[in-house]
């Protein structure tokens, strides 16, 4: 776990509130979302984005977690988030230092495209991808950032958007050079456990309790 | 057609081991191999397997049972502060494991090495409102350093060690387990506990940087005007010995927080005082004069610090500690040095120079007897005839010879009895700090008694504090642990009604709390007592309690509208700190 001590001359561009997203390599441990996500709102921080799921280890787990806070805010709450028993490592970066994605569907009645070329035209220009096409609807999907994601919603908003939904955000570090085989070399060192749910929750009826 | 059958061959299956444990067995096998001789607890629906596996366990297995689960997680504490090994306390399922809670906030704050087991309905039950179901695991997920919930006994010896590696090393803390009853039920196959020493996910302490020593020597050394601040992390780290080694060596005057105090002898030459908001004038005014300042093994709480933007500007900061998220958290430090103070002192002490820094330390000397004329003196020797709590504790500590282990409950009599109390050991003076959680000093002092039974242990409580955990006085009646009770009564929530006196006009809201008789409490649960209210009697009453061979309540009725200075005033700088009301203006 290496560390970064600030010194003091950069004490000042730490004070302005900006857009960080903090990657964390964790263990797959059951209710380790909540003890992250309780140090960012016990300083009721609002997370704005979060996505988990495994790395490419099955065993080794990424959060990405995006937030606007100043960056002295954002080193304490890093620290505090990586002093925690099951997590590994936590990067924290600006959105210069990374390269983001978010992904959203649209429902949009089939009529609607069928009839009016400017929707057609309008999907087109975002790089809309159709999902799944009925008689009644279909579904696209747009891959790319939060204003462009935006625009094509409002966009379609006077057409008859049905449904629309948001994923969280994934990012690739730009200066993340070895992290893959560093991932790949510690499972590898030492290999996870295997996660142990509650194997009981279906069995409730058959069991005599006191 | 003929059919063949075809005859199968029989298959060899492997032998089954025998299944010899239940997860009950198990806890109780895993204690013994950590060394675990004492638990404290209380039983319930949801623990009684494991209770049911410890009646066959107590020949090996000291169980104190407390009256609440929450005196049963401070004694615990008290255990752990006072022998230095790891606390365990039990507790079952819903209302058991809630009443955990308070203790876990001040172990977790005030880094105390304790293992919770809980008792859990049963895996199948889990979020069913079932009776005495809570989700303990989320509860105290922010109050522990590690938690888990076991719902299968196979887990158990694995679990369990994790949770007695994680709860002892690096940054001491609470950890809680949870074993749903289906587990504690459970038979396995327990072919031995083996002992965790390396969580892949867990680093304790780091591989020390020897730069960043050598750049704290640096500065030490060309320091004109040092200053070592110190605090639990010495004592927790057991380096009392390497601690003192290095400021021997470099000369350096040194002030300690309440978590470190005891850690060197409090007469020791190069110690200072206390720092604090209720501290030593000295040692928090010399702070913002100091060139060099070294923090060892605190963690610049605000208590310490005053206000942030006015402490040790003029200073280069060094901090020693093991928690790498404690550095540059409130303070900025020049030279962080990052590691187990038991590593990096010898470290730091082989590359200082040998000084004396004489006319630096005449400056702490000088506050010093200031601070003597003007509160110390009249605190310690009144004239007039209310009793103050601080000629109490000068009684106490000449009859006890320094050797006492003194547990102090939360507020005035807190300040007074760190202020004034002399210590010659280590683990000699608990309290709770970081969480100032009231009703800790009964239940730890008991634990205390257990953890360190080769010293006198005496609780110092107030009139407050007393009432919150008093029924733990029934642990005392059945187990018969060698506590005196000191209560230092002044009728008041006296810290409270000071904060009203200084801030808030004197409008004394709801600071007035009335008190039983104790004595004839204490003589209800079978401990005998007295109680003064006249100096002519105080120091035949005091040794009458040490002397008693057994438990002791004293009551001792002090000054009722009495203030603790010196105060540095909440929001203002270290340098503020006043001598007196006449001072705050």
């Amino acid at each position: 776990m290496v560390l970064l001590f600030q010194d003091k001359r950069t004490l000042n561009i730490k004070k302005m509130k900006k857009e960080f997203t903090i990657s964390v390599y964790t263990e797959n441990h059951v209710g380790l979302i909540t003890r992250i996500a309780i140090i960012f709102s016990r300083r009721k921080i609002n997370i704005e984005s979060i996505n988990a799921g495994p790395s490419e280890v099955e065993s080794i787990h990424r959060f990405t977690i995006v937030i606007t806070e100043t960056e002295d805010v954002v080193q304490k709450v890093a620290r505090q988030i990586e002093k925690q028993i099951d997590v590994l490592k936590v990067y924290y970066n600006t959105d210069d230092e990374i390269v983001w994605q978010e992904m959203a569907m649209y429902k949009v009645p089939t009529k609607v495209i069928a009839e009016q070329v400017k929707v057609e035209r309008l999907l087109r220009q975002f790089g809309a991808n159709t999902v799944v096409i009925r008689n009644d609807y279909t579904v696209f999907e747009t891959t790319g950032h939060r204003e462009e994601i935006d625009a094509l919603a409002d966009a379609l908003q006077p057409w008859g958007l049905i449904e629309f939904v948001r994923s969280g955000r994934i990012a690739i570090i730009k200066a993340s050079e070895g992290i893959h085989n560093a991932v790949l070399e510690f499972e590898a060192s030492k290999p996870g456990e295997p996660v142990v749910e509650n194997e009981f929750l279906d069995k409730r009826d058959g069991v005599f309790t006191m | 057609m003929e059919k063949t059958i075809e005859k199968a061959e029989p298959q060899i299956q492997p032998a089954e081991e025998p299944k010899t444990h239940t997860g009950g067995q198990v806890v109780l096998e895993a204690f013994l191999d950590e060394g675990v001789t004492t638990i404290f607890g209380y039983p319930g629906g949801a623990i009684m397997p494991i209770y049911d596996a410890l009646y066959d366990y107590t020949d090996r297995l000291q169980h104190i049972l407390v009256r609440h689960e929450q005196g049963g997680i401070h004694a615990a504490q008290g255990f752990a502060r006072a022998s230095g090994k790891t606390g365990v306390v039990f507790a079952t399922s819903g209302p058991g494991a809630t009443n955990l809670v308070t203790g876990l906030a001040d172990a977790m704050i005030d880094s105390t090495p304790l293992v919770c087991i809980t008792g859990q309905v049963f895996a199948h039950l889990l979020g069913t409102d079932a009776f005495q179901e809570t989700d303990v695991i989320n509860i105290t997920t922010p109050v522990t350093k590690w938690n888990y919930q076991v719902t299968d006994a196979e887990e158990l010896p694995v679990v369990l060690a994790k949770a007695f590696h994680i709860a002892g090393t690096g940054r001491p803390g609470p950890v809680l387990i949870d074993i749903t009853k289906n587990a504690q039920l459970q038979k396995i196959a327990f072919k031995g506990y083996q002992k965790c020493n390396f969580i892949r996910s867990y680093r304790p302490k780091p591989v020390v940087r020897p730069e960043f020593i050598a750049e704290a020597a640096r500065l030490i050394n060309a320091a004109e005007r040092p200053f070592v601040v110190f605090g639990q992390g010495v004592i927790l780290g057991k380096a009392e010995e390497e601690f003192k080694a290095f400021i021997e060596k470099a000369g350096i005057p040194a002030a300690w927080t309440i978590m470190g105090m005891s850690a060197i002898p409090t007469d020791h030459p190069l110690g200072v005082g206390m720092v604090g908001m209720h501290g030593n004038y000295g040692p928090n005014r010399l702070t913002n004069e100091c060139d060099v300042l070294i923090a060892i093994g605190m963690r610049f709480d605000d208590r310490v610090t005053g206000r942030l933007d006015m402490y040790a500007k003029q200073a280069k900061v060094i901090h020693l500690d093991i928690d790498p998220a404690e550095i540059d958290k409130n303070v900025k430090a020049d030279v962080p040095v990052w590691g187990d103070c038991k590593e990096t002192l010898p470290l730091l002490t082989a590359l200082v120079d040998k000084k004396v820094h004489a006319a630096w330390h005449r400056k702490f000397t000088d506050c010093q007897k200031r601070e003597e004329e003007k509160v110390i003196y009249n605190e310690l020797n009144p004239t007039d005839e209310v009793l103050t709590m601080g000629e109490v504790i000068r009684i106490l500590n000449e009859l006890t010879k320094n050797e006492a282990i003194i547990v102090t409950d939360v507020g005035q009599h807190q300040m007074v009895a760190c202020r004034y109390a002399q210590y010659n050991h280590s683990k000699s003076n608990i309290t709770s700090g970081g969480l100032g959680t009231m009703g800790y000093a009964l239940p730890a002092a008991i634990g205390a008694s257990y953890g360190d039974p080769s010293r006198p242990t005496v609780a110092i409580i107030g009139d407050g504090g007393i009432q919150m955990t008093i029924q733990e006085l029934g642990t005392i009646m059945q187990f018969k642990p060698n506590v005196k009770i000191l209560i230092l009564n002044n009728c008041f929530l006296g810290m409270v009604r000071q904060w009203q006196q200084l801030f808030h006009e004197k409008r004394y809201s709801f600071v007035n709390i009335e008190s039983p008789d104790y004595v004839q409490v204490a003589k209800g649960y079978g401990i005998p007592g007295d109680s003064v209210s006249q100096r002519e009697y105080l120091t035949d009453a005091l040794k009458t309690m040490l002397n008693h061979p057994g438990s002791y309540l004293l009551e001792v009725m002090v000054g009722k509208e009495n203030n603790v200075f010196p105060m540095v005033p909440q929001g203002k700088s270290v340098s503020d700190i006043v001598l007196s009301r006449e001072e705050m203006g």
